[in-house]
């Protein structure tokens, strides 16, 4: 199924104590000349908190830069949709926090599997985020007193998530974005928005440029520059039904993997405890509910199996509070990937509420009570608006129901310390990447990690590797051959003109995942996933219906493409998650469990980023991780 | 439930248009609005026949990618709503619905249902933005800003940049856009220093892309699905008009 490669030995990271690595290798990155920077292009695929916040500082630092989304406007990345807020290490309540608390917390949120220089690097940046982002005039929530406001998030006993409603993403997506205007309008930055990366170009060993599809006119046209990075966001669509937008997929990462890029911990995936419920087989996606509603909403099943009253007939003594009773000290605000394992035990054993028993109430009566219906409707009103659009409940009045969904992926391509992949030229930032969260990501840590990467960690390493351009011309040929490859897949897709559209056999693959690579894993269900996938992709390429053409807007050609690597995506996940026998974090393997159901980690065996290598069968480069500071330990949230 | 539809057609920008008529059957009032054009796409590619094109992508109200004119209201009959959050349970299976895509001059369709709204990225490059380049920035505390001021910021802030206020607007005017990102930066003191630079320039940019001028109707901001208030198009006439008597070096 895969064969072992040699392990990965040198990500790059500095040696010496952990809170003087960053600066140190600040200070050992090379720094390219203020005249050179101008002889020198980047090109950034995708415009959300990261690609929107590379694009906009590189383009200060007087790079040329290129930047590219599929949506109509670098606006509406996805991280808009990011809701409950922003982790940083300000410790402006005085409740303990630190930079070394937030490392620690994020460290053991994510199981014991990212790297310590990593993680401690977020930590420390966290702090200097906040302060870019109120320069730049994000409206974060504040106190009476004129100071920023904050609240607390799963995994963490601080309070340390600055917000901005129930919109945390939406503002900071603005600030990025309107930094990245100021840099259009300063001729620094050329966008191209409604084109979608299609291939990566390397020549001569290095990442040279892209081949990419202007979706309006359909013209194939390619790029070319000194370094691409991309920041094209996670793979969670490859299982339908997920949190993401609908358009977000992982063409660029899994191009580029093709084209020899590694591919790390792909069966990290996180399941997000807080959504809304599925109400039928018409779903198109699934829609978040803030984890930040858990700082004031208690989940609770009915005690009684299959007991159908409705919520306020059931009085208090028949409700199970479990999260409460299973994990006493962090109750509602364990991590993801225990609330939402939680939920589905308790509805597997028939507790679950509403259609077909696959729902948990997020009851809010006591916080009502507690600080009235207006100071809720301050914290959370537009979640609350949001929820009732879409089930027709009001939540101020009926418990909220809802369900884990499909949310965030840790794994992503590998990268060094600098943020660069195995490819050199190829950077790689945000969620596309796999580096700081480990198997399980805390809320309110991937605003920080997006914009992390974006505002400081890349611009200060990309001019390591710049120093050494600008480069040379890139080869007709590289160009050629890339260009070739992108348009036969078009007239490949087109040709086949079957009898299933590509949302249906998307819709497949999705409950395929769902079932065997999804909360709960085994090796039974994995192995028949394995199966089951290459037979679909064969299937594919046999019976998918798209009309029209190449020539101008098609949205099933969008889509069909983006199935297609879908479907090759997912067989490494299942080989991944296959491999990996023991649970962590989002990565449970029903095998692999202890007494009373927690996830059993094997540091024994399996403490190392496990990073695929394309070919006729994966080959695993091994990155061992080392811990000189932390001890890994058993997570406890009891 | 079953509905008749009828939808905007239109093969390129060059393309005259047309309404045509579908009939969907099987559709829940649970479904999305969108969820219900999914089902009718479905059903068109199946009987070979090109699926309609409409933009959507986050589908829960944020991205602002989703718009359309149903039954003559920008995104729908509900207020404050997207047309991704709008509801079949929302419509009488009687009432045949029109679907037709935004018309504005700065708009142009580009197909079936999909507009061209990059006029509206030309003017936040015009201005809409704080010069704060990464690295610059005192401490988050350095500047307390009064409550009052940053909900007001956020209010404003809150704009998703759809564009249902130009489709709506009898004169296709961007003003509603537009104020809504003077308001939110003119409000917060970071924003102070271009506050009157910004709004010439926005405005100016607006009026060169060929959107109308605002004559207060209000259109807009009834069917804004983020509710930014008329308001602030006030707090705009209030700035260009400041900016107007300052001296130019001034500004």
């Amino acid at each position: 199924m895969y064969t072992e490669g040699a392990p990965i030995c040198d990500p790059k990271t500095p040696d010496g104590p952990l809170e003087k690595r960053w600066e140190q290798r600040r200070f050992s990155a090379r720094l390219v000349n203020p005249a050179n920077k101008r002889k020198l292009t980047v090109i950034v695929v995708g415009t959300g908190l990261a690609g929107g916040s590379a694009a906009a500082t590189l383009a200060e630092l007087g790079y040329n830069v290129l930047s590219f989304c599929y949506q109509d406007s670098p606006r509406r990345a996805h991280s808009i949709a990011a809701q409950g807020g922003i982790n940083a290490a300000k410790n402006y309540r005085n409740d303990g926090d630190s930079v070394f608390r937030l490392f620690y917390d994020t460290i053991k949120g994510g199981d014991f599997r990212a790297r310590e220089s990593n993680v401690y690097r977020l930590a420390e940046v966290s702090v200097e985020i906040i302060d870019q982002c109120v320069a730049q005039g994000v409206p974060f929530a504040r106190e009476y007193g004129g100071l920023l406001d904050t609240r607390s998030f799963g995994g963490a006993q601080v309070a340390r998530t600055f917000y901005a409603r129930g919109q945390t993403g939406q503002q900071l997506l603005l600030g990025a974005y309107q930094a990245l205007s100021r840099q259009i309008n300063a001729g620094r930055v050329k966008t191209h928005p409604r084109t979608e990366m299609l291939d990566l170009i390397v020549d001569n060993g290095r990442a040279r440029g892209i081949v990419a599809r202007d979706l309006v006119t359909g013209q194939i046209d390619t790029y070319t520059a000194d370094a691409v990075v991309l920041a094209t966001g996670g793979y969670g669509n490859t299982f339908y039904l997920s949190t993401n937008a609908k358009g977000s997929n992982a063409t660029a990462i899994w191009r580029a993997h093709k084209r020899g890029a590694l591919f790390a911990n792909p069966c990290y995936t996180q399941i997000h405890p807080t959504c809304i419920p599925v109400s039928g087989s018409h779903q198109s996606k699934l829609t978040l509910m803030s984890e930040s509603l858990r700082n004031d909403g208690r989940v609770w099943v009915p005690k009684a199996p299959r007991d159908s009253r409705p919520p306020h007939m059931i009085p208090e003594d028949e409700r199970d509070y479990y999260l409460e009773r299973m994990y006493p000290s962090f109750g509602n605000l364990v991590p993801r990937d225990i609330a939402s394992r939680a939920a589905k035990n308790i509805c597997d054993t028939g507790h679950g509420v509403g259609p077909g028993g696959l729902g948990v109430y997020l009851d809010f009566a006591d916080a009502i009570d507690r600080l009235g219906k207006d100071a809720v409707a301050a914290k959370y009103g537009n979640l609350f608006e949001m929820y009732q659009q879409i089930t027709g409940e009001d939540p101020y009045q009926v418990p909220m129901r809802i369900y884990p969904a499909v949310h965030y992926t840790m794994g992503g391509l590998w990268v060094d310390y600098d943020l660069q992949s195995t490819i050199p030229g190829l950077f790689v930032i945000g969620e596309a990447n796999f580096s700081d969260h480990g198997a399980n990501r805390l809320g309110a840590s991937a605003l920080m990690q997006g914009l992390a990467d974006g505002y400081f960690v890349l611009p200060n390493t990309i001019g390591d590797y710049l120093a050494d351009g600008p480069f040379p011309p890139v080869s007709p040929e590289a160009i050629a051959e890339v260009e070739q490859d992108v348009v036969d897949q078009i007239v490949r897709i087109l040709q086949v003109d079957g009898d299933r559209s590509p949302d249906d056999i998307h819709r497949e693959l999705g409950q395929l995942m769902w079932d065997h690579c999804g909360m709960e894993r085994s090796e039974e269900g994995l192995r028949k996933a394995l199966e089951a996938i290459p037979a679909l992709r064969e299937e594919f390429w046999r019976r998918v219906r798209v009309l029209g053409t190449g020539d101008g807007l098609n949205q099933s050609l969008e889509k069909a493409g983006r199935v297609a690597d879908f479907l090759e995506l997912a067989e490494l996940m299942c080989i991944d998650a296959l491999h990996r026998t023991e649970s962590c974090g989002g990565h449970f393997r029903a095998e692999s469990q202890t007494e009373d159901g927690e996830a059993r980690r094997d540091d024994q065996n399996f403490s190392y980023v496990a990073a695929w290598e394309y070919g006729p069968q994966p080959v695993l480069h091994r990155e061992e991780l080392r811990f000189d500071t932390v001890t890994p330990s058993q997570r406890s949230y009891k | 439930m079953r509905f008749t539809l009828r939808v905007w057609r239109q093969d390129n920008q060059f393309d005259k248009g047309r309404l045509v008529m579908y009939v969907v059957d099987d559709i829940s009032p649970d479904m999305s609005f969108l969820e219900m054009l999914d089902v009718l796409n479905e059903r068109l590619i199946s009987e070979g026949e090109e699926p309609v094109a409409f933009d959507h992508d986050c589908r829960e109200g944020i991205c602002g990618m989703c718009g359309l004119m149903i039954n003559g209201n920008a995104h729908g009959p509900d207020k404050l709503t997207t047309t991704c959050q709008l509801h079949m349970r929302s419509f009488d299976p009687n009432e045949p619905i029109t679907i037709e895509p935004w018309r504005a001059r700065p708009f142009p369709v580009i197909k079936d249902l999909v507009v061209d709204r990059s006029a509206f990225d030309r003017i936040i490059e015009s201005g809409g933005y704080i010069s704060a380049p990464t690295g610059s920035a005192p401490d988050a505390h350095a500047v307390p800003v009064p409550k009052d001021d940053a909900d007001n910021a956020f209010e404003a802030a809150a704009c998703i940049g759809c564009g249902a206020c130009v489709a709506a607007c009898p004169n296709g005017s961007g003003m509603l856009f537009t104020a809504a990102k003077t308001t939110h930066l003119g409000l917060l003191p970071q924003g102070q220093p271009e506050r009157y630079s910004r709004a010439l320039d926005m405005v100016g940019t607006h009026d060169d892309l060929g959107f109308g001028g605002c004559t207060n109707s209000g259109e807009c901001t009834a069917v804004c699905p983020k509710g930014i208030p008329l308001e602030a198009i006030g707090r705009l006439n209030r700035d260009v008009l400041k900016a107007a008597t300052r001296s130019p070096a001034k500004r």
